[in-house]
């Protein structure tokens, strides 16, 4: 699960990491009141979208009185941003963050991330702030300090202490750089992130530090123990099929192709797309229903991957092993008579009682057609897709 | 015996009262499991299934002589009571649940090296189908007769994806050794590499196949580790080769984040490190059986 940069920088605040003022705003008028509220004499307003790279997309603009402020904001809300992490949809603007302006000396890259090959959080920093990590990565390798936490003590002084000095910090700033750090990891590990990122963090012409921007990511596993991350969830930024999947214990991916996905398994799942787009086809979705494929299971499949009007053909694959495959027959079929499938549906079962199941699709009045193969199936989907577009157009 | 488990390998389940521990214990009994009892904690004493129930794992391991532990436990609870199985003296652990936090499988990992090597449990999964030595024993939810017994070792994170190479591999005439499921959780037991070194050392294995997906290292090392050590030929598919970077393909683990770690460049990986590919999801029986006749 994501947040806004705003609800992240309160949470680290709240573990001792230094941030600027600043307030929300829902609407222009709160913006320049917050403004004034704020003081001072230049404010940057920042889209809140679950989306990096808003700069470069016009949702940062930095004003100089409250009246630009209110003009700022006026451009801001309700716009779709579109950064080259959201697609081309872009995330709605229905927030805005007012922050008093900052003097930047230098900017750094932090970030702590749950490393996969050492099974451990681990702090990955650069002098060479400003840019994203993978910029960093390709332009400035050699600056990319990595350090593992030991889970069983957590970040040490030293650690802190080695990474501020690895950062080119100066004596002055050591002690803020060693309680912003620990700030950050504990955050991580008291909230189970999956992902903290600072950047940048400045060092201001004052020479104190202040994380200008922030981004945290969260384990949906942990949040049975976490009510308070949920309540953060902004459900305008999610995409509203993947939403409406979520809510329903399914697991949906939106894709750009045109074949509509109901697999259960998220390793057959992705085997059958990869299946599709071998034959010549482009899946629509990703679709995990989940091992057990009960019959309401698979008409909510249905009706998920129908509310895409890109579908032209959909493709059920369905491994039936503690259930029996006459079983998930007549599943497929209850849900096709209910939802009065229009486009091509085909159906491959496999696993227990396999030849039941398939004599049972075989006598159906359902319009559909079967295949035995996971190859016969993925050739199958793409002819009907394309047999059906060509019934569109014609 | 084959890795891991056989006929008289003593297999106890955690959750073992519970609805999902009951169904998959009677499934793995039918199939011929030497299953000795169970945990559930306030409920020792108690007969379940016709074997005793223990309040600790501890309790079981004494009364038993347990050796192997299948965990149905909870989310919230089954880290703990993977590290109850560890210090008990469970050899060799399967964790089915799906869902448990990442952190809390990092604090199992870390747990688990307060044991030398060779006294530390095997354990794999969580979020895994189980492990199966077809015809001997099962430990996990999978439908044992879609396994044949032969001589191919199948190592894979997903569930119904290892069943579909399973199925082909039977329509073929081809059995499996044993098949081990690690699981689509970021933080894992064991990884591919870990029982590549089992299935090297096994006798009654002459092949293996490793079934990954997008996301994490453990492919590569896998790659690393068959180049540099191993005999018997390995064969690999990697799923998600239409994946988006960035996104979770319903394994929690399923998500490219960084260099390396999707499909097309794990599978160049692999193909480097001379492990051979098999391109498409169809394949896995043809491969295997091009494979076998050359042996």
């Amino acid at each position: 699960m994501d947040i806004h940069e705003y609800q992240a920088k309160v949470l680290l605040s709240d573990f001792g990491m230094p941030i600027a003022r600043g307030g929300i705003a829902y609407s222009p008028e709160q913006a320049a009141y917050r403004a004034k509220e704020l003081g001072g004499e230049k404010w940057v307003v920042k889209a809140q979208i679950h989306s990096g790279a808003r700069g470069k997309a016009g949702g940062i603009k930095v004003c100089s009185t409250e009246n630009e402020v209110l003009d700022a904001a006026n451009a801001l809300l309700g716009r779709r941003l579109v950064t080259n992490q959201t697609g081309p949809a872009g995330k709605l603007v229905g927030r805005l963050y007012i922050e008093e302006a900052t003097d930047i000396e230098r900017e750094i890259y932090l970030a702590f991330v749950l490393d996969r090959a050492s099974e451990r959080i681990v702090c990955v920093a650069s002098a060479a702030g400003g840019m994203d990590i993978e910029e960093i990565a390709a332009n400035e390798p050699d600056s990319i300090v990595r350090v593992p936490i030991e889970p069983a003590v957590g970040m040490q002084d030293f650690q802190a202490r080695e990474i501020a000095f690895a950062l080119g910090l100066q004596a002055a700033q050591l002690a803020e750089a060693v309680k912003a750090l620990k700030a950050c990891y504990r955050a991580f590990r008291d909230l189970d992130a999956t992902m903290v990122e600072v950047n940048p963090l400045v060092v201001t012409r004052e020479g104190r530090l202040i994380a200008l921007d922030a981004k945290m990511g969260f384990d949906d596993n942990a949040l049975f123990r976490r009510p308070q991350i949920s309540e953060l969830r902004d459900k305008s930024q999610e995409d509203p099929r993947e939403m409406n999947a979520a809510d329903r214990g399914l697991s949906y991916v939106g894709l750009d192709g045109n074949i509509g996905c109901i697999i259960n398994g998220a390793g057959l799942a992705m085997a059958t797309m990869d299946m599709i787009k071998h034959v010549g086809g482009e899946p629509a979705n990703f679709l995990d229903i989940g091992g057990g494929a009960s019959p309401e299971r698979v008409a909510k499949a249905f009706n998920l991957v129908l509310s895409d009007q890109g579908v032209y053909a959909i493709l059920v694959n369905i491994f039936a092993g503690i259930n029996r495959c006459d079983w998930v027959a007549e599943g497929v079929i209850q849900a096709m008579q209910k939802l009065e499938v229009q486009v091509p549906v085909v159906v491959r079962l496999s696993g227990t009682n396999v030849e039941q199941g398939r004599q049972i699709l075989a006598a159906s009045d359902i319009d559909l057609i079967t295949a035995d193969t996971l190859a016969e199936a993925a050739e199958k989907a793409v002819a009907a897709a394309k047999s059906y577009e060509a019934t569109l157009a014609g | 015996m084959s890795i891991f488990l056989d006929q008289n390998t003593r297999v106890m389940v955690q959750g073992y009262t519970g609805r999902i521990g009951t169904f998959h214990a009677q499934e793995m009994i039918d199939y011929g499991t030497n299953v000795v009892g169970g945990v559930t904690p306030g409920k020792g004493g108690e007969q379940h299934l016709e074997r005793p129930v223990f309040n600790t794992v501890k309790d079981a391991v004494r009364d038993t002589g347990a050796e192997a532990s299948v965990v149905f436990v909870p989310p919230p609870f089954a880290a703990d009571a993977i590290m109850e199985a560890a210090d008990a003296g469970i050899r060799f652990c399967v964790c089915v649940t799906d869902g448990i936090p990442a952190q809390d499988m990092m604090r199992v990992k870390r747990y688990m090296r307060r044991y030398k090597k060779e006294e530390r449990m095997t354990l794999t999964g969580p979020n895994c189908a189980g492990t199966i030595s077809p015809g001997k024993a099962m430990m996990g939810i999978m439908p044992g007769h879609i396994y044949m017994p032969g001589n191919v070792g199948l190592i894979g994170r997903s569930g119904t994806l290892g069943y579909e190479a399973a199925s082909q591999l039977k329509a073929m005439g081809i059995g499996i050794s044993t098949s081990i499921g690690i699981g689509g959780d970021p933080i894992n037991g064991s990884a591919f590499r870990d029982h590549l070194e089992r299935f090297e050392q096994d006798p009654d294995t002459s092949l293996v196949v490793m079934i990954g997906e997008i996301g994490g290292p453990q492919e590569a090392e896998a790659a690393a580790y068959a180049r540099d050590h191993m005999q018997k030929p390995v064969l690999a598919y990697i799923a998600g080769l239409t994946a988006p970077r960035g996104r979770t393909m319903g394994h929690a683990g399923a998500i490219v984040t960084s260099v390396g770690e999707s499909a097309a460049e794990k599978v160049e990986i692999l193909r480097a490190a001379g492990v051979g590919i098999i391109l498409r999801p169809s394949e896995f029986g043809n491969a295997v059986a091009e494979t076998l006749a050359k042996l």
